[in-house]
């Protein structure tokens, strides 16, 4: 069994170029059990890039990745969430015309013979709802289309939940959402973190990454700037690692910062 | 830390119960009110607008005729005036469920018909032999169709009526100009205009009466004893008795004699309306209680999502198109039936926008994503009402035009007026 702090995901020295454009660097990264950890990094810095590597939409053109401990090739969406690796995009990917249980549950429906079997599909949806503590949905009938943005996001998140994911990737959850929404969505992501997953967050918003995140991962032109600890840095040195690729003898070297350029 | 989390999971389990104050599994017959009179007014409206105007209808009827619409004859010419159209609308919910639209459905079923009508004159095949072939030609048709909108991504409307144009050229090259083809084998001809006999017919509405209460009360017990959401059982119970009174009225109405001479007795279901009954009961099986049910509504909801679920959207689209045209095959054939003949322009003219206002006036939404094989069923009885209607009032030709014409538009107003509320209702 799993605990807590557990590494799940280490990536070693991933390359990936489109083209000519080498986009990341020799990236390090690793996703323990349980913690929230925060991808930041300007736009082009290779979030993105990074997080389709994991997702299997991108092949990697050299490093290596290790699940669980073992080496794994992830060569597909399908591969990636056979793995239990589930990325929430930022349009959420939510059917309107569907109530909750069935988002949820769709392309991956229960059945019994060739009927769905909706009984089993409510429970486990309901219950997934009650361990992240979900207060704000009226039922699980609802459809979705009668939802607010907040909502759906918990919706969306929830749906990654529900699989047994042991890696939870969400890309800008509180991107569009007012300040009350946005704080549901973070208390879930805390909760979602604390029942055992490991969570990436990307964000832009330092105030969410501070209140959330447990270490903070800055991405400078495709190259790790700092894998640090949340408890170790403050606001300015993230934006500076952001913007600069260092701070102080944070970051990386002054010569290698440049070059990138 | 921001957040407070009860350390023990069952904590936590007790909590979000608690918090799902609002989400009550079991409902009384006052908050179940509640519940469909805010989904009315976000703009599901459901099957009410085709009912209302099937209630409407009949008064309006009645009232203008009095002897005439409401004759037993009459009732039972209603009964398969309204089957080409029903069947053909139920294959259309499919492909407007997915967001898509098929103008050739109506002139595939007059081909497929011309297909079956030519074996059976000039190939002198058994029956069997030319109703599956006249199926298999829907069926190719629709995978072409299909093929084209959903691989190469022609839009439907297009790529549709370029085969409502080309198809009738086929039946026209078939049958030759200007020529009808007669439909004189027993089994084919019995379709529409036989009727079964009059205790089957009862059978079968007491056995679909029970059948259709005894499954929703199943269900609301299962969904009560597992602690899931549910309906009211007062709801179920009203439910289930006026589908069977509906049911048994219609079975009554249909048993009665309505020889026009005293010397011979004609009465019972026609064969066509216990073929409508198979087909909505398959139909609202595969929509309703499937895998492959709840794609195609996926599909039509948001395609990026179903696609992202692992839903193969290009199959599911496919797939719809040949369900579309192959019931559209089988309208033809009933149509024949009805007439003893198919003639050139089998399944043309309005055909097929009479089918498609049956589907919108049954609540089948013309934007994807919401519909009922019951849709079918009930605007096919509406459009046969008017039709019927209007012929009884002796109407001219451009009058029954206008009128079709301006239902067709209120329906397709009514759901795009319904689509705005429940956008504006939603976030």
């Amino acid at each position: 069994m799993a605990e807590n702090g557990d590494p799940v995901l280490r990536l070693t020295g991933l390359n990936k170029s489109f083209g000519a454009v080498h986009v990341l660097h020799d990236v390090d990264f690793t996703l323990r059990l349980g913690e929230v950890m925060a991808l930041v990094g300007d736009n082009g810095a290779g979030k993105s890039t990074l997080i389709k590597c994991i997702a299997g939409i991108h092949p990697i053109d050299s490093g290596q990745i290790e699940f669980d401990g073992r080496p794994v090739t992830i060569d597909g969406p399908r591969t990636a969430s056979e793995l239990g690796i589930e990325v929430v995009y930022q349009d959420l990917a939510l059917a309107d015309n569907l109530d909750i249980v069935q988002n949820m549950f769709l392309g991956r429906e229960r059945r019994t013979g060739i009927v769905l079997d909706e009984a089993s599909m409510e429970e486990s949806a309901r219950e997934v709802l009650a361990r992240l503590s979900v207060r704000t949905v009226k039922s699980v009938r609802q459809q979705v289309s009668s939802l607010s943005g907040g909502q759906r996001q918990t919706v969306a998140i929830a749906k990654a939940a529900l699989w047994e994911s042991k890696v939870v990737i969400l890309d800008e959850p509180t991107a569009a959402l007012g300040v009350a929404q946005t704080r549901q969505v973070l208390n879930l992501v805390r909760r979602l973190a604390d029942s055992g997953h490991a969570v990436v967050l990307i964000s832009h918003n330092m105030n969410d990454v501070f209140e959330v995140a447990d270490r903070i991962t800055a991405l400078y032109l495709g190259r790790v700037a700092a894998d640090v600890a949340r408890s170790e840095v403050t606001h300015g040195q993230v934006v500076e690692l952001i913007t600069a690729g260092r701070s102080g003898d944070l970051g990386l070297a002054p010569t290698t910062a440049a070059e990138s350029i | 830390m921001s957040t407070d989390i009860p350390s023990q999971k069952d904590a936590a389990m007790k909590l979000a119960d608690s918090d799902f104050a609002t989400d009550r599994r079991e409902h009384d017959v006052k908050s179940a009110v509640q519940d469909y009179w805010n989904k009315i007014k976000s703009g599901e409206l459901g099957a009410l607008p085709a009912i209302l105007g099937l209630i409407s209808l009949v008064i309006l009827f009645t009232a203008l005729k009095p002897d005439t619409f409401l004759s037993k004859a009459n009732l039972a010419n209603l009964s398969t005036q309204a089957l080409p159209i029903t069947i053909l609308a139920m294959g259309l919910v499919f492909v407007l469920l997915v967001g898509e639209i098929d103008l050739a459905a109506g002139v595939a079923s007059g081909l497929s018909a011309a297909v079956m009508a030519k074996l059976l004159v000039d190939g002198g095949q058994p029956w069997y032999v030319t109703i599956i072939s006249a199926i298999a030609t829907g069926i190719v048709i629709g995978t072409v169709i299909g093929w084209l909108v959903a691989v190469l991504r022609i839009p439907s409307f297009v790529v549709t009526l370029a085969f409502f144009l080309g198809l009738q050229g086929i039946t026209l090259r078939l049958i030759g100009e200007g020529g009808t083809v007669p439909v004189r084998d027993d089994v084919i001809v019995a379709i529409a205009t036989k009727n079964m006999p009059i205790w089957l017919g009862w059978t079968l509405a007491a056995a679909c009466s029970i059948g259709y209460t005894a499954t929703l009360l199943l269900r609301w017990r299962r969904q009560r004893v597992r602690g899931l959401h549910s309906k009211p059982l007062e709801f179920v119970i009203a439910q289930s008795a006026v589908v069977a009174a509906a049911l048994l009225i219609s079975t009554y109405v249909l048993s009665q004699d309505r020889a026009p001479s005293p010397l011979i007795t004609l009465g019972g279901i026609p064969w066509g309306v216990l073929l409508v009954g198979i087909l909505l009961i398959v139909c609202t099986f595969v929509l309703g209680r499937t895998a492959y049910g709840r794609h195609i509504y996926a599909v039509g909801g948001n395609a990026e999502a179903a696609r992202r679920a692992g839903i193969n959207v290009t199959r599911i689209r496919i797939s719809v198109f040949m369900i579309g045209s192959g019931m559209a095959a089988v309208s033809g054939i009933v149509a024949a039936s009805r007439l003893n003949s198919v003639a050139t322009d089998a399944g043309g003219g309005n055909t097929l926008l009479y089918a498609v206002g049956a589907a919108v006036i049954g609540g089948t939404s013309l934007f994807g994503g919401r519909g009922k094989a019951r849709d079918a069923v009930l605007g096919g009885l509406v459009i046969a009402i008017i039709e019927n209607g209007l012929g009884l009032l002796g109407t001219k030709a451009y009058l029954s035009f206008l009128i079709t014409g301006v239902v067709l538009l209120l329906a397709a107003t009514m759901d795009a007026l319904a689509r705005r509320r429940r956008s504006s209702a939603g976030r």
